[in-house]
């Protein structure tokens, strides 16, 4: 119970972080920001892991399975695309710094 | 030593969770974007090491073929058109989505009949969540690739059977919080989830997308924090926490631009706008120009702002209106892009299509900034953009549109309107923009009258120099 509370307190500031923080991002990015931050979530990867290897029961490793493949596929696609988005965006004033 | 693996893995963690803020830090301007990105790999990378170090993982087999199928599915999906990425954004919203509802289901049955009771509701929230995400953002996929037809379906007493179904659902996973030993329930609550998911999407259409799409990544991120929850891993509340918030602010500036309530966007009322649509529009007389026409005017101008929509992406005009802008610019032509919130299928779609045909990005202008620009503008040239740009939502109290902030392009000295047809815009509403003696109707394909325009200023009607 009381991790259940402390984790309600990190939820909710992680909450005004990501709200002060993406407050911030300028519209011309909000494409990317939607796929970086799609691929971030998949950090769920992390549990469909540890429920495909533990083998606590067939029906977990293969939920489990299909829940790495599903998250991966995000994760390995968010961050691709986001970085191919990104270097299309391009100053009139010559090249990046 | 098993405890020292363990807090090896939660600094870890840590570590991922820091480089997960700083890469929303750094996204916030395009010279620190791509380090952002860097980031949010170098994270993820950690994060999934450090899970492999677990010590409860017995079996590296299923792991494995996870991660390389997911990465055959993902590497194709990273790879798609620009243009389709409205669709690959829903869809990978779905598959986010099915990761969370297989891990909370596969949860519940581990533990089953003994689920703790804040475990429980959690765990309720989880599969709710993310099976009405996968199922919305699938549709919404459906939709945007018209595989699905775009046109809102509605009936009489939707929003009853919708909201009654997620109710059921909801209270479900109530009595499920007292009485755990029920899989059946426990199935019954996700089907009533996917159901909904499916029922919420039906009556959007495609102007509401961009709203629709920020809230599904809300509510993907969302459902990914109450995972977290059930595992007790601060990482994934971290990580779902940002990506709710985020997709919650893409809501809110999105229903703001359309000028909807927040509440409108909470429940999903969406696509209402078009119940009060046309009536009787009588014969005006419209001001037509040829490409000829419409390119000795623009060459005499000093400032033109292109003002792009939906109609753009779907002709695949961009890179002509590439051509367009160096030509102009070219001939010392100031030309700069006016782009709405919500012009396009997503937050920001636009701006990609345009960077994406190689415009500068310091060129593409949000409204705030070109809306002050307008009156010192001596074409305003809109290119497959419609209600985005109707005077009417400031002038006409009775438009079903009436509020919603605009691009006010009528303030510049000659309009241009690139269109197909005299057709009403999604919303079904008339534009009193076109009767206007300022205005210019170009009637034709964006892609193929723009060509028209660039080859007229470029060569002269095709004799070439």
């Amino acid at each position: 119970m009381s991790d259940l509370i402390s984790n309600l307190y990190i939820f909710v500031l992680a909450g005004f972080l990501g709200f002060e923080v993406i407050r911030r991002v300028s519209p011309l990015l909000h494409t990317p920001l939607m796929s970086l931050t799609n691929a971030m979530a998949a950090i769920a990867v992390v549990g469909a892991i540890l429920l495909a290897g533990e083998r606590k029961s067939d029906l977990a490793t293969v939920l489990g399975t299909i829940a790495v493949v599903a998250a991966t596929s995000n994760i390995v696609g968010g961050f691709l695309i986001t970085q191919r988005m990104l270097k299309m965006f391009k100053t009139s004033r010559g090249p990046k710094r | 030593m098993p405890i020292e693996a363990g807090i090896v893995i939660q600094i870890v963690y840590l570590v991922a969770a820091v480089l997960f803020v700083l890469a929303l830090k750094w996204m916030s301007s395009p010279g620190t974007a791509t380090r952002g990105v860097y980031a949010g790999e170098i994270g993820m990378l950690l994060a999934i090491i450090g899970t492999l170090l677990h010590h409860g993982i017995v079996d590296y087999k299923w792991v494995a073929i996870g991660l390389l199928l997911g990465t055959l599915i993902g590497v194709p999906l990273g790879r798609v058109q620009m243009t389709a990425v409205p669709q690959r954004t829903a869809l990978s919203h779905a598959f986010g989505a099915l990761c969370v509802t297989l891990v909370g289901a596969a949860e519940f049955f581990l533990n089953t009949p003994h689920v703790a009771k804040p475990l429980m509701g959690i765990l309720a929230l989880e599969v709710i969540l993310g099976s009405l995400t996968f199922t919305g953002s699938l549709m919404a996929a459906g939709k945007l690739q018209e595989i699905l037809p775009q046109r809102p379906i509605s009936y009489k007493g939707q929003n009853l059977v919708n909201l009654g179904t997620l109710a059921i659902a909801i209270a479900i996973g109530i009595y499920l919080i007292y009485h755990p030993g029920q899989p059946v329930l426990f199935l019954v609550m996700i089907a009533l989830g996917l159901i909904f998911g499916v029922a919420m999407i039906i009556p959007i259409g495609g102007a509401d997308m961009p709203t629709v799409i920020s809230l599904l990544n809300s509510y993907a991120g969302l459902s990914a924090a109450a995972m977290g929850f059930v595992l007790d891993s601060k990482l994934l509340i971290i990580a779902g926490a940002l990506d709710g918030s985020s997709g919650f602010i893409l809501s809110v500036i999105m229903s703001k631009a359309m000028n909807r309530s927040f509440t409108n966007v909470l429940f999903g009322a969406f696509g209402q706008v078009q119940a009060a649509a046309a009536g009787t529009t009588e014969e005006r007389p419209v001001r037509s120009a040829t490409p000829e026409e419409a390119a000795s005017i623009l060459a005499a101008a000093n400032k033109v702002v292109i003002v792009p929509g939906y109609g753009m992406a779907v002709a695949q005009a961009q890179h002509k209106i590439r051509e367009l802008f160096d030509t102009l610019t070219k001939r010392g032509v100031e030309v700069s892009f006016g782009i709405h919130p919500v012009a396009g299928r997503m937050p920001g779609h636009m701006n990609v299509l345009l960077a994406e045909a190689d415009i500068p990005y310091d060129k593409l202008l949000d409204m705030d900034e070109v809306n002050g620009e307008f009156s010192q503008t001596d074409v305003a040239l809109i290119i497959g953009a419609n209600d985005v740009t109707n005077p009417a939502a400031r002038t006409d109290a009775a438009s079903p549109i009436y509020g919603m902030p605009i691009l006010d392009v009528d303030k510049a000295r000659t309009v241009m309107v690139i269109k197909r047809g005299m057709s009403p815009g999604f919303a079904g509403i008339d534009n009193p923009l076109y009767y206007l003696n300022k205005t210019l109707m170009l009637f034709g394909d964006a892609k193929a009258f723009t060509g028209e325009v660039v080859r007229e200023l470029t060569g002269g009607g095709g004799h070439g120099r």
